[in-house]
């Protein structure tokens, strides 16, 4: 019976030491956390040409890896120093609240939903998508208009896209059935033996997966765009500094290259007269990085180890062919619709 | 000190004087500490989940689902709920565990028993297909099924005909639909028709109790049943025809319309499982037969018995005893397994619930919960049936 007694006795405290230790205290910013582990913990995809994909000696390229490589040049100094971590469509959010990742860079599109309900914040867009379809050109198909009853849609789970494709075919009053796969590459597969009439994401996702086609030229992406895709990088939500060296980040990026900032000419711009390119390299003077509690130099290193977001674009979507032509992913300044908030 | 040690004297002393207390008590505080546990974490999930504002609770179940699902027993479409999404799924891998566990049991029993055979081409062949299915990873059949020998079929332009209605091409297989007229009074019928055969053999039981008289009482039986449907077939202008599936080629996308189509991924799951689970149960359905003494087949023998009836009353009913447990096990690993279907695309809980739905709502926790609930209600379910079927045959002791 003493035993009993002893028993309970310890399970009590057990509970005590369990119940104490409750949410335990603040945890440190992701700045501070970022800067001890000596690395940026960035969130991509599986392999998705032009946007996040690994070559094969396992180097990253792509327009996402480079917002990540910016926060890694920005906090770092170093924009190697990044741990990249591919992630499906399904996994990419739960990665991000579980703290696995610190920043999703994943072609993955801003909505209110994700926003608001789901804890992340999303701090701005690094490319302007849309969804599209792609067919094969035998069928003779020229609009998404023609799609009739029956039709068999290969498309990725976890994504926007399900969705889009919902409300479009809800609208044209067309029976269809979607066939998810949870890889990317499992779709294209599957489209490209046959198995789907048509494949959906998208557009700069078609433009890219057509090349992994077997045979690229006998497939057409169609003109409509049934749906808005800002894809930007996020967040999770209440880390202010975080969210904030982020999004500056990004910001700088974009902005050196409507200032005619490149990785070339940084060096002698941080002579230039213009106090907007001074601020942007970050020249005597200026303020920026003390506001986001990183040193003076963190937006030269930027545009010094990455370029500015027109150099990423061109190396990354335009050069590998898969869309050259920059559409509304160009400067405001000159007919696309980047605006960013000015860096001052 | 010795104040403590007072009270603790005096609740030993009362734990003493009342037994049904200090029964009681131990397994009272320990569900009371179980429940503590499970009540700190899951208040420690939803503060931490609150303070990181992430929406909790299951109200988005009655929500718009607003995706799709391509293959769905019942109705659905994107403007129904998350409920009835979870529905479709959830009846889709029943679906695909019922159509394995008949067809794994089928080709376990078959393999088993060939594997004893006496012929040394069968008993190879058996020892072949076992040694080989079982040993590979299931995933991996899967994807065999479906990547490799399911993507071989030819477009939908030139299906495979079979028998002139069953036409099969990649988009899937294509198969003739029961378009029935009267069907309620056929099945009143067919009803009827079971109670009928059960009545006839609880009378020819107690005859052949009572006076020792054998009725052919699977003949009849037989004889019943073809009788009764056809009598109401008759009488009352039961009908059936078929709706055949048809090309239909718009825009240069060709899709068979009308009949019933049977996905890809439903056959290479099917496949794949029946196939991979039915080596084991032929294993089992050996081990079974072997276990059984030779004494049991000459004393049956001996008292005049056929070779049919051996088999029927005395090796079987013995060998289920052993077949059955384990063979329990592996309709469990079927059903359960039945969750890679996410892999190839079809459309089980896991891939609709689990993934969809999770992915659009963020409610991790709630969903994959639910989905837990929800397998570990499934194999419940089967373990009860099983054990019931079980104790049924088990050796009654007297």
């Amino acid at each position: 019976m003493k035993n009993l007694i002893k028993t309970i006795c310890g399970i009590s405290v057990f509970a005590l030491i369990l119940t104490s230790c409750g949410d335990g205290g603040k945890k440190a910013s992701t700045v501070d956390a970022t800067k001890k582990q000596g690395f940026v913990k960035c969130g991509v995809s599986q392999g998705l040409p032009g946007f996040s994909n690994a070559d094969e000696s396992g180097k990253w390229t792509g327009i996402d890896v480079d917002v990540c490589r910016a926060v890694a040049a920005a906090v770092l100094g170093d924009a190697n120093k990044v741990k990249y971590t591919p992630l499906s469509a399904k996994e990419r959010f739960t990665a991000l609240q579980a703290g696995e990742i610190d920043v999703l860079s994943r072609n993955t599109t801003w909505t209110l939903e994700r926003d608001a309900a789901i804890g992340l914040t999303f701090v701005g867009v690094n490319f302007y998508d849309g969804q599209g379809f792609m067919v094969r050109k035998a069928t003779g198909i020229k609009s998404v208009n023609d799609f009739k009853n029956g039709v068999k849609v290969c498309t990725n789970t976890g994504t926007t896209t399900e969705l889009n494709m919902a409300d479009f075919f809800k609208s044209k009053g067309v029976k269809y059935e979607p066939v998810v796969f949870e890889k990317a590459d499992e779709v294209v597969q599957a489209y490209d033996s046959g198995r789907c009439d048509t494949y959906t994401t998208d557009k700069s996702g078609l433009a890219a997966q057509r090349t992994k086609l077997s045979k690229p030229d006998d497939h057409v992406v169609l003109p409509e765009t049934i749906s808005k895709e800002p894809l930007g990088p996020v967040v999770r939500q209440g880390d202010a500094k975080w969210e904030d060296v982020v999004r500056w980040s990004l910001n700088v990026w974009i902005e050196a290259e409507e200032y005619g900032v490149n990785s070339s000419n940084v060096d002698s711009m941080k002579s230039s007269k213009n106090p907007a390119i001074q601020r942007i390299v970050g020249a005597e003077g200026t303020k920026n990085g003390e506001a986001l509690g990183l040193d003076q130099e963190w937006s030269y290193r930027i545009i010094k180890q990455i370029g500015n977001y027109g150099e990423s674009y061109k190396k990354n979507i335009a050069d590998t062919g898969i869309l050259p032509d920059r559409g509304p992913n160009n400067l405001w300044t000159k007919g696309g619709i980047l605006y960013v908030p000015p860096v001052r | 000190m010795t104040f403590l040690q007072n009270k603790f004297e005096r609740i030993d002393q009362y734990l003493n004087d009342h037994p049904k207390v200090k029964f009681i008590l131990p397994q009272a505080l320990l569900l009371v500490f179980l429940f503590s546990i499970i009540g700190y974490f899951s208040f420690n999930a939803s503060s931490n989940l609150a303070a990181r504002g992430i929406d909790t609770g299951f109200s988005f179940l009655k929500n718009k689902a607003s995706f799709d699902i391509q293959f769905s027993m019942i109705e659905f479409d994107s403007s129904m709920s998350y409920a009835r999404a979870y529905l479709v799924g959830l009846l889709n891998t029943i679906l695909v565990s019922a159509i394995g566990i008949l067809f794994a049991t089928l080709l376990g029993f078959f393999f088993g028993i060939l594997r004893l055979s006496s012929n040394p081409l069968a008993s190879g062949l058996a020892t072949v297909y076992i040694e080989t299915l079982r040993n590979i990873s299931l995933l991996l059949q899967i994807f065999f099924w479906y990547f490799t020998v399911l993507r071989l079929l030819p477009s939908a332009e030139n299906s495979i005909v079979l028998f002139d209605f069953v036409y099969a091409n990649i988009k899937g297989i294509y198969i003739p639909k029961f378009v029935w007229t009267n069907l309620n009074y056929f099945l009143y019928g067919l009803i009827f028709t079971f109670i009928c055969i059960y009545i006839f053999n609880k009378y020819a039981n107690n005859l052949r109790e009572k006076t020792g008289k054998q009725l052919p009482k699977f003949t009849i039986s037989l004889g019943l049943l073809f009788f009764i449907p056809f009598l109401i077939i008759n009488i009352f202008g039961v009908g059936l025809e078929f709706s055949y599936p048809k090309l239909d080629i718009q825009m240069g996308i060709a899709n068979y319309i009308g009949g019933i189509s049977i996905i890809p991924e439903l056959i290479a799951l099917a496949f794949a499982l029946s196939l991979y689970t039915s080596t084991f149960i032929a294993e089992n359905v050996r081990a079974g037969i072997l276990g059984i003494d030779k004494g049991q087949k000459e004393a049956a023998a001996s008292i005049g018995l056929t070779n049919n009836q051996i088999l029927r009353l005395i090796v079987i009913p013995q060998a289920l005893r052993i077949i059955i447990p384990p063979t329990t096990n592996q309709y469990l690993n079927l059903t359960k397994n039945s969750s890679l279907a996410a892999a190839i695309a079809y459309p089980d809980i896991v891939l609709v619930f689990a993934g969809t739905a999770l992915m659009q709502t963020g409610r991790a926790i709630e969903i994959v919960t639910i989905t837990m609930l929800t397998y570990l209600t499934l194999s419940i379910s089967i373990s009860i049936f099983m054990n019931w079927y079980n104790k049924k045959v088990a050796l009654t002791e007297r």
